[in-house]
C-alpha cells in the first residue's frame, strides 16, 4: 500500500490520530491553549487535504469501507463543524474549572466515528464508527456542568445502549436470513428477488429504531430536548450536527440502495417517522421557554424533514438532502455558537427571557442569531430558503404530497417560535446585565457561519454544482 | 442592469442608513428619502424610456433565472413603490426616534422586496422577493402601536404559510411544465407558453389565488388585516395598504389569469362574488368602527374588493379601471393612513369619540381630510371615481346582480366616508383640542399624494396606454359579443 492509496483514507485517520498525539503530550504537559490548537490543527489538515482526497475517490477498503465522492463531502461538513465546536469551545471551557483538556480528545474521536460511518459500506464499521461517536459522547454530554449534566449523560446513555441493541440485533436478523453484512451485497441480494422471511422486516425495522434513536426522530426523541438542554454548549452543538449528519449519511448509503419505494411496508415506516417528526417537533416547540428545548425540538422537525428524502431516492432527492444538511449544519452550528459565545460561568444562557434585549447590548451576536433562526424558519437570503426549496423540489418530484403537506405545515408553525424568540431579542430592556467580550475564536466561527450562511443563501449554484458532480461521480 | 438598479438602490441604502444611524438620527433619513428620490426618478425615466429586461444565470442547475422584465403593468406598480417609499420616509421622519437607522434599515429592504415583487419574471425569482419582503416588514412593527407584537405575529404566519401554499403551486407547475416539454425552467414567459391543464390545474390556481388573496385582504382571508394595519407604525400601515394589497391584485393580473387561462375563467364568477362581498363588508364595517385607522382599514378592504371584482370581471374596461383603482388607492387610502398617523402623534389618540371639531385648529389637515374623503367615496375628477367607473362598467357587461351590489358599496363609501369627517373635524371639540397644524414637510407630502389622485382622475391616459397592451395581450377574455354593445372607451 502506497501513500497514494492511503491519501482518500487520511481524513479519516488525521482526527483520530491528532487524539493520540493530544492525550501522549497531556501525559507530561498540561495545557488548554496548546491542545486546542493541536485539536483544531489537526481537524483543519483533515480539512484541507479533501479536496487531495477526492482525486484518489471512490476507493474501497476492502468489504469495511468505500471512499467516494459523497463520503468525502459529508467527511468535509463534519470536519469544518468539529472545527467550530473545537473553536466555542475553547471560549466556553476556559471560563470553566477543572480540566478541560480531554475535552478536545473526545470531540476527535467521537468525529473519527462521525467520518467513518460516512464511508461505512458493510454493517461492522457502521457499528464501529457509530459506537466511537456514541462513546465519546456519554462523556462529553456529561462534561463539567454538574448535576444536570450528569443526568443528561446518563440518560443518554441508557437510552443510547437500548437503541443500539435494537440495532445489533436487527443486524443480526439480517446476517441470519442473508448471510453478508455488506451494504451492496444486501441490495442486490434482494433486487435479485431472493426469498425472505419474517425475520428480514423484523430486522430492518429494529436498524430503523436505532437510527430513528440517533437522529430523534419521533417517537424514538425523548431523549433529545433533556440531553439538549444538560449538556454543554459546544456539546449540542456537537450532538445536533456532526453525530445526526453522520447518522443521516450513513442511512442515506444503506437505504438509498435498497429502493425505498418499491419495498412498500418499510417505505410507509419511514414515511411515518418523517411526517410525525414534522409534526410533533413543530407542536412541541411552541411552548418552550427554554432556547435549548426549542433548537432539540426544532432540529427534531428538521430531521423529518430531511428523512422525507430518503424516500424517493432519486438524484435531485440525495443532492437536496446533501445541501439541506450542508444548510443545516451551518445554520445549527451557528445558533449553538452563538448560546455558547452567552454563556457564563454559572449557567448557560438558556431561557429565552434571558435574551430580551440582546439586540441593544450585544448587536453583533444578536443579528447572527436572528440570521440562523430565519435560516431555520426558511427565509429569503439564507441557506434555509434555499435548502427548502430544494427539499420541496425533490419531493413533488417524487410526488411525496404527505410528507410535503406536512413541511408546509410544520414550516407555517415554525415561523411561530423562531419569530418569537426573533422578538425577544429586540424587545426594549432596562437593567441590561454587563457584556462579556466573545473569544476571538467564537467571534470567528461565528462570523465565518453567517458569511456562509448568506453566500449559500444568495448563489448556492457552485456549492449545488459540486454536489451534483459528486453524486454523480458516485453512482 | 438599469432594472437590478431598481432593487440595489434600497438594498444598499438599508445597510448604510442603519451604520450611519449609530452616530446620526437624520442620516439614516436622509439616505433612505436620497434613495428613494433616485428610484423614483429612474422609475419615470424608464416609464418614458417603454419596456425592458435583464436576464442572468442564478441556479442553472433548476433552470433558475435572475430575470427582471419591466412592461407597462409593472412600471406602473414601481413608480407607485418609489413614490410612496418617498412618503413613507417622509412620514416617520418626526414619529421615529428611536433606533432610527435600523427602522429605516427595514423600510428599504421591504421596499426592495415590493419592487423586486413587481419586477421578477422568474416564478421562483417572484416567490423569493415575495418572502423577503416578509421578515423586515415584520420588524416594522417594532415601532407601531400598542398591540403592534401579536398583530406582526398574525400578518407574518398568515402571509408566510399562504406563501408556502404559493410555492408548492408554483413546484407542480415547474414539473408539470418540464413533463410537458422537457425543459425545466421556471422562466415566466416559457410557463406561459404551456398552459396548465386538467384537474390539478385548478388546485394550483387555488395555490396562487389565496397567497393574493391574504395579501389584498380579501375575506375570508383578512383575518390578519385589520389588526395589522392599526397597530403598524404609519410608514408600515402605509407599505402594508398602499403596496403589500397591491402586489396580491398584481399577482392575479400577473400570474393567475395568464398562467391559469382557463380555470380563472370558470373561477370568475367565484372572485367576482368574493369581490363584491369584500366591498359590502368593509363598507359595513368601516361604518361601526371607532378607531380612525381600523376604519380606513375597512375601508380599504372594501376597495381591494372593487379590484377583485374588476380582475375577475375579466373586461378590458373593468382590468384598466382595477389598475387605476390600485394606484388610486396606493395614493389615497395611502395619505389617509399618513393622516391617522399625523393625528395620532398629535392627539395621542386613534378615537374616533373623542376626536371633533379639529377644523379650527387645523384647517390644512381638515382641507386635506375633506379631500380624501370626497376621494374615498368615488367623486369625479379623482382617480377613485374612474378607477371605480370603469369596474362597474366591465363587471355589468358579466354579470349585472354583482354590478349592482358593487354599486351598493360604493353608496356606503358616501355614508362612511362624510361620517368619518364629520366625527373628526366638523361638530363639537368637546377636549378643546389644540395642535400644530400640518409642517411644510407634512403639507407638501400630501399635496403631493393630493396630486396624485387628482392627476389620474382627470388625465388617466398615460395610465391606459401603459397597462392596457399589457392586459389585452396577457388576459384570457370571456367572450361577451353576445351582449357587447358599447365599444371600447
Amino acid at each position: 500500500m502506497t501513500f497514494r492509496d492511503l491519501l482518500p483514507l487520511l481524513p479519516l485517520m488525521l482526527p483520530a490520530l491528532t487524539a493520540v498525539a493530544i492525550l501522549l503530550l497531556l501525559a507530561f504537559h498540561r495545557s488548554h491553549r496548546l491542545t486546542a490548537w493541536l485539536a483544531a490543527g489537526g481537524l483543519a489538515a483533515a480539512l484541507l487535504l479533501i479536496p487531495f482526497a477526492c482525486e484518489g475517490a471512490p476507493r474501497r477498503f476492502g468489504a469495511l469501507l468505500v471512499v467516494d465522492g459523497c463520503a468525502l463531502f459529508y467527511t468535509g461538513i463534519i470536519m469544518a463543524a468539529a472545527l467550530a465546536v473545537a473553536a466555542f469551545s475553547y471560549g466556553y471551557l476556559a471560563r470553566r474549572r477543572g480540566h478541560v483538556e480531554e475535552f478536545y480528545v473526545l470531540l476527535l474521536l467521537a468525529t473519527t466515528g462521525g467520518a467513518v460511518l460516512t464511508a461505512s459500506s458493510h454493517f461492522a464499521t457502521f457499528f464501529l464508527g457509530l459506537e466511537v461517536l456514541t462513546v465519546a459522547l456519554y462523556t462529553l454530554i456529561a462534561y463539567e456542568r454538574g448535576a444536570f449534566g450528569i443526568e443528561a449523560g446518563v440518560k443518554y446513555l441508557v437510552l443510547a445502549a437500548v437503541s443500539t441493541a435494537a440495532l445489533l440485533f436487527g443486524v443480526a436478523l439480517i446476517y441470519a436470513e442473508l448471510g453478508t453484512m455488506e451494504f451492496s451485497k444486501i441490495a442486490s441480494l434482494l433486487d435479485a428477488g431472493a426469498p425472505v422471511s419474517l425475520l428480514m422486516p423484523a430486522g430492518v425495522a429494529l436498524i430503523l429504531v436505532g437510527v430513528g434513536f440517533k437522529l430523534a426522530l419521533t417517537p424514538f426523541h425523548l431523549w433529545a430536548p433533556d440531553v439538549y438542554q444538560g449538556a454543554p454548549a459546544p456539546t449540542a452543538a456537537f450532538l445536533s450536527t456532526v453525530s445526526k449528519g453522520a447518522v443521516f449519511a450513513a442511512a442515506m448509503r444503506y437505504l438509498v440502495p435498497l429502493d425505498l419505494p418499491s419495498h412498500r411496508s418499510l417505505w410507509l415506516a419511514v414515511a411515518a417517522l418523517a411526517v410525525v417528526s414534522m409534526l410533533a417537533g413543530n407542536l412541541l416547540a411552541l411552548r418552550q421557554g427554554n432556547i435549548r428545548r426549542v433548537l432539540a425540538y426544532s432540529s427534531i422537525a428538521h430531521m423529518g424533514y430531511l428523512a422525507a428524502m430518503l424516500l424517493t431516492g432519486s438524484p435531485l432527492a440525495t443532492a437536496a438532502a446533501m445541501f439541506y444538511l450542508l444548510a443545516y449544519f451551518v445554520t445549527s452550528l451557528g445558533a449553538w455558537g452563538v448560546i455558547a459565545a452567552l454563556s457564563e460561568k454559572e449557567g448557560d444562557a438558556e431561557r429565552i427571557e434571558d435574551y430580551r434585549g440582546l439586540a441593544g447590548r450585544h448587536p453583533w451576536l444578536a443579528g447572527a442569531l436572528t440570521l440562523m433562526l430565519l435560516s431555520l424558519a426558511g427565509m429569503p437570503l439564507t441557506a434555509g430558503f434555499i435548502s427548502k426549496f430544494f427539499l420541496l423540489t425533490a419531493g413533488v418530484e417524487g410526488r411525496l404530497w404527505a410528507p410535503m403537506a406536512a413541511l408546509l405545515l410544520g414550516s407555517a408553525i415554525g415561523i411561530f417560535y423562531y419569530v418569537r424568540i426573533i422578538a425577544m431579542l429586540f424587545a426594549p430592556q432596562e437593567d441590561a446585565p454587563p457584556v462579556r467580550a466573545t473569544h476571538w475564536a467564537a467571534g470567528a466561527a461565528i462570523g465565518a457561519l453567517v458569511l456562509l450562511l448568506i453566500a449559500l443563501g444568495v448563489y448556492p449554484a457552485p456549492v449545488l454544482a459540486i454536489i451534483q458532480s459528486l453524486i454523480a461521480a458516485s453512482s | 442592469m438599469i432594472l437590478a438598479l431598481l432593487i440595489i438602490l434600497p438594498l444598499a441604502a438599508g445597510p448604510l442608513a442603519w451604520l450611519t444611524g449609530r452616530w446620526s438620527r437624520s442620516a439614516p433619513r436622509w439616505i433612505s428619502l436620497a434613495a428613494m428620490a433616485l428610484d423614483l426618478a429612474l422609475a419615470v425615466a424608464l416609464w418614458i424610456h417603454g419596456p425592458m429586461e435583464t436576464s442572468w444565470g442564478w441556479i442553472p442547475q433548476l433552470g433558475i433565472g435572475f430575470t427582471l422584465s419591466l412592461d407597462g403593468l409593472s412600471i406602473l406598480m414601481v413608480a407607485l413603490t418609489a413614490f410612496l417609499g418617498v412618503i413613507a420616509v417622509a412620514a416617520s421622519w418626526k414619529e421615529i426616534k428611536d433606533r432610527v437607522g435600523f427602522f429605516h434599515f427595514n423600510l428599504m429592504w421591504t421596499l426592495a422586496g415590493i419592487t423586486g415583487v413587481f419586477l421578477a419574471s422568474d416564478l421562483l425569482l417572484f416567490y423569493f422577493f415575495w418572502e423577503l419582503m416578509l421578515v423586515p416588514m415584520y420588524f416594522l412593527f417594532l415601532w407601531g402601536q400598542e398591540k403592534r407584537s401579536a398583530a406582526g405575529m398574525k400578518f407574518l404566519i398568515y402571509t408566510q404559510s399562504s406563501g408556502l401554499l404559493m410555492l408548492l403551486a408554483i413546484l407542480v407547475l415547474y414539473f408539470m411544465h418540464a413533463g410537458a416539454t422537457g425543459v425545466y425552467t421556471f422562466d415566466y414567459a416559457a410557463l406561459l407558453q404551456t398552459p396548465a391543464a386538467g384537474p390539478a390545474a385548478n388546485m394550483l390556481m387555488f395555490g396562487f389565488f389565496i397567497a393574493f388573496a391574504v395579501k389584498m385582504g380579501v375575506p375570508p382571508f383578512h383575518g390578519w388585516l385589520p389588526d395589522a394595519y392599526t397597530h403598524a407604525p404609519t410608514a408600515g400601515t402605509l407599505l402594508l395598504a398602499g403596496l403589500m394589497a397591491k402586489t396580491g391584485a398584481y399577482g392575479l393580473l400577473r400570474f393567475v389569469l395568464p398562467l391559469f387561462p382557463e380555470q380563472a375563467l370558470q373561477f370568475a364568477p367565484m372572485g367576482m362574488a368574493l369581490g363584491a362581498a369584500a366591498i359590502l363588508y368593509g363598507g359595513l364595517m368601516a361604518f361601526s368602527q371607532t378607531d380612525l385607522k381600523r376604519m380606513v382599514a375597512y375601508t380599504s378592504i372594501s376597495h381591494m374588493g372593487f379590484v377583485l371584482l374588476g380582475i375577475f370581471a375579466p373586461t378590458a374596461q373593468s382590468q384598466q379601471g382595477a389598475v387605476i383603482l390600485m394606484l388610486g388607492h396606493g395614493a389615497a387610502t395611502g395619505a389617509l393612513f399618513v393622516m391617522a398617523g399625523a393625528l395620532q402623534e398629535r392627539l395621542g389618540t386613534r378615537e374616533l369619540g373623542r376626536m371633533g371639531g379639529l377644523w379650527e385648529t387645523a384647517p390644512r389637515m381638515g382641507g386635506t381630510m375633506l379631500f380624501l374623503a370626497l376621494a374615498l367615496m368615488g367623486l369625479p375628477g379623482t382617480a377613485n371615481f374612474i378607477g371605480e367607473f370603469l369596474v362597474l362598467v366591465g363587471a355589468w357587461r358579466t354579470s349585472i346582480p354583482l354590478a349592482t351590489v358593487a354599486a351598493l358599496g360604493m353608496i356606503l363609501s358616501v355614508i362612511y366616508a362624510l361620517w368619518m369627517i364629520q366625527r373628526v373635524f366638523q361638530g363639537p371639540n368637546r377636549e378643546n383640542w389644540k395642535f400644530p397644524d400640518f409642517s411644510l414637510r407634512e403639507t407638501v407630502a400630501a399635496a403631493a399624494m393630493i396630486g396624485v389622485v387628482l392627476w389620474i382622475g382627470l388625465y388617466p391616459k398615460p395610465i391606459s396606454t401603459a397597462a392596457g397592451p399589457v392586459l389585452d395581450r396577457t388576459m384570457p377574455r370571456a367572450d361577451l359579443s353576445a351582449q357587447d354593445e358599447g365599444g371600447e372607451p
